[in-house]
């Protein structure tokens, strides 16, 4: 490789726009619908463009988009714009207290110079299977607010995540997501990784229960990563462990429906079976790690 | 088929104002090293795992392998080449000359950069040699002189914090 002045390039030649208001960006988005590719913090579109695993033929950079970053916790819930950095998201005091899964989780995602750029926004559109922050989105019953040409719209974690693809069309632009704080419940998110830190893990659950001060679960919202071909909501599981108190029994049933409502994907790292297996083990750990009612919840992770 | 677009890119890199043309696909990592000339900048995998090409980006790292040079105008970078004074390896590097925690060097200057920034924010040494470290391929040390560093520069009179801030004008010396 020559070291010619401007000779080296890896990404194919697209038009670049940087739009400075969230309308001007919805217009170019719409312009241009399949053949734009929304530009947030570059994590997983870039090593697509050095690969030319994609060929988009205008980049819209998000990056100058005034407005789209901040993070507010009122009336019950907290409200991150999509360009939200999981850096700031992993410092915001504020947040922190009120969602503790939310930072212990986005610390489980890649390393700290990736963070810098990564935002919550790309990593929902960008919806690995195996990625924690949509089976997050999913466990916590998210709502993701979408802007096209055509108006706004809202959809539930589960609905934006369809096998192998989102519930995004060409154009849409997700601005905002919105994260329920659900009184009683407390969060975890366990995952079995495939090295020792960073990178898509082997599988992963987030999994919380609510219970009464006898410790019967009246309630329980868990989903998976990396157990099929989109982040799974394990409602078998749930039903197992509501109604009771968290027995042996009753932990032994959920990780049973865990395991027959899993279809993941068999790769070099591990067969199907193999992965079931660590689905098991992450929901058992996650479940171990509930706090028990009445205890400090300061105490936590 | 749009044809590739070019326009001038303006940005302040380790203390100096630099102005030059480039693609739109252009990446900062190329940028640097190609038209630039600051070759300090490694590149390995150019997906982001590596971390040679780790740049300090508003004085945050990034991986300048992951953005457009377009994405970094107005901006201020800070590369490996910012760190010694007038020639004279600054503290941190020395000190990883020191422990060995290098051999070859492919992996050196995002380490660098990774640990300087680490430094300054102050993050304790189990975060700097537990995350970011994670965030770096060495394939020579076994990480066990890079740690080294890190621990020694904990112990050091004054502690870590001594890092300049804000980069540019002083390390550019
Ligand atoms: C070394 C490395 C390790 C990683 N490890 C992990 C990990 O452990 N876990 C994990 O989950 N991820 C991991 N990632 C991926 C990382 O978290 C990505 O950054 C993230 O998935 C995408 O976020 P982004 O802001 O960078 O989005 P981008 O890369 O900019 O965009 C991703 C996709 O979403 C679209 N998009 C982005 N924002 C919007 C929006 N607001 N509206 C509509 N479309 C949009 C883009 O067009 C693109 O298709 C890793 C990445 C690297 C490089
Ligand atoms: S070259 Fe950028 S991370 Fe490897
Ligand atoms: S010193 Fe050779 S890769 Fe780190």
């Amino acid at each position: 490789m020559s070291l010619r002045k401007g000779s080296v390039v890896k990404p194919p030649v697209f038009e670049y726009m940087a739009p400075a208001t969230v309308e001007e960006t919805v217009r170019a988005l719409a312009r241009h619908g399949a053949r734009a590719a929304p530009l947030a913090g570059g994590q997983s579109l870039v090593p697509l463009l050095n690969r030319r695993r994609v060929r988009p033929d205008v980049v819209v950079d998000l990056g100058r988009v005034a407005g789209l970053d901040t993070v507010r916790v009122a009336d019950g819930a907290v409200r991150i714009g999509a360009l939200a950095r999981l850096r700031t998201l992993e410092r915001h005091e504020t947040l922190g207290a009120a969602l503790p899964v939310l930072r212990q989780t986005v610390r489980l995602v890649a390393h700290p110079q990736i963070r810098t750029r990564a935002t919550l926004g790309g990593s929902l559109c960008h919806a690995d299977p195996a990625a924690e922050l949509p089976a997050l989105a999913v466990a916590l019953g998210a709502r993701l607010r979408l802007a096209g040409a055509g108006g706004e719209r809202e959809l539930d974690a589960e609905e934006f995540f369809r096998p192998g693809r989102t519930a995004r069309r060409p154009g849409e632009l997700l601005t905002e997501i919105t994260l329920p704080l659900r009184d009683g419940f407390t969060h975890r998110f366990v995952e079995i990784p495939r090295h020792a830190h960073g990178g898509l893990p082997l599988v992963g659950v987030c999994a919380g229960t609510r219970r009464e001060a006898d410790g019967t679960v009246t309630a329980a919202r868990i989903a998976a990563a990396g157990a099929a071909d989109r982040p799974l909501r394990l409602r078998g599981a749930e039903r197992a462990l509501t109604g009771g108190p968290l027995t042996e029994e009753a932990v032994a049933r959920a990780l049973d429906a865990a395991a027959s409502a899993a279809a993941p994907p068999a790769d070099p790292h591990g067969d199907a079976a193999y992965r079931t297996a660590l689905l098991r083990t992450a929901l058992r750990r996650a479940l171990a790690a509930a706090p028990h009612p009445g205890t400090d919840p300061k105490e936590r992770a | 088929m749009t044809t590739a677009a070019r326009r001038t890119v303006t940005l302040t890199v380790n203390g100096a104002a630099r102005s030059a043309p480039a693609e739109d696909r252009t990446l900062l990592s190329d940028f640097l090293r190609h038209t630039l000339r600051l070759t300090g900048t490694h590149v390995g995998c150019e997906e982001g795992v590596c971390g040679a090409c780790t740049v300090l980006l508003d004085g945050e790292p990034v991986r300048s392998c992951l953005l457009l040079a377009v994405q970094a105008q107005g901006r201020t970078v800070e590369t490996v080449e910012g760190l010694a004074d007038d020639g004279r390896l600054n503290a941190l590097q020395r000190t990883l000359k020191e422990t060995h925690g290098l051999q070859c060097g492919f992996c050196t200057p995002g380490v660098l950069m990774s640990l300087t920034a680490a430094e300054r924010e102050g993050l304790d040494e189990e975060e700097t040699a537990g995350q970011v470290l994670a965030g770096h391929r060495c394939r020579c040390t076994g990480y066990a002189g890079i740690r080294a560093a890190v621990a020694a520069r904990h112990r050091a009179p004054g502690g870590p914090r001594q890092a300049p801030r804000g980069g540019g004008a002083e390390a550019a010396g």
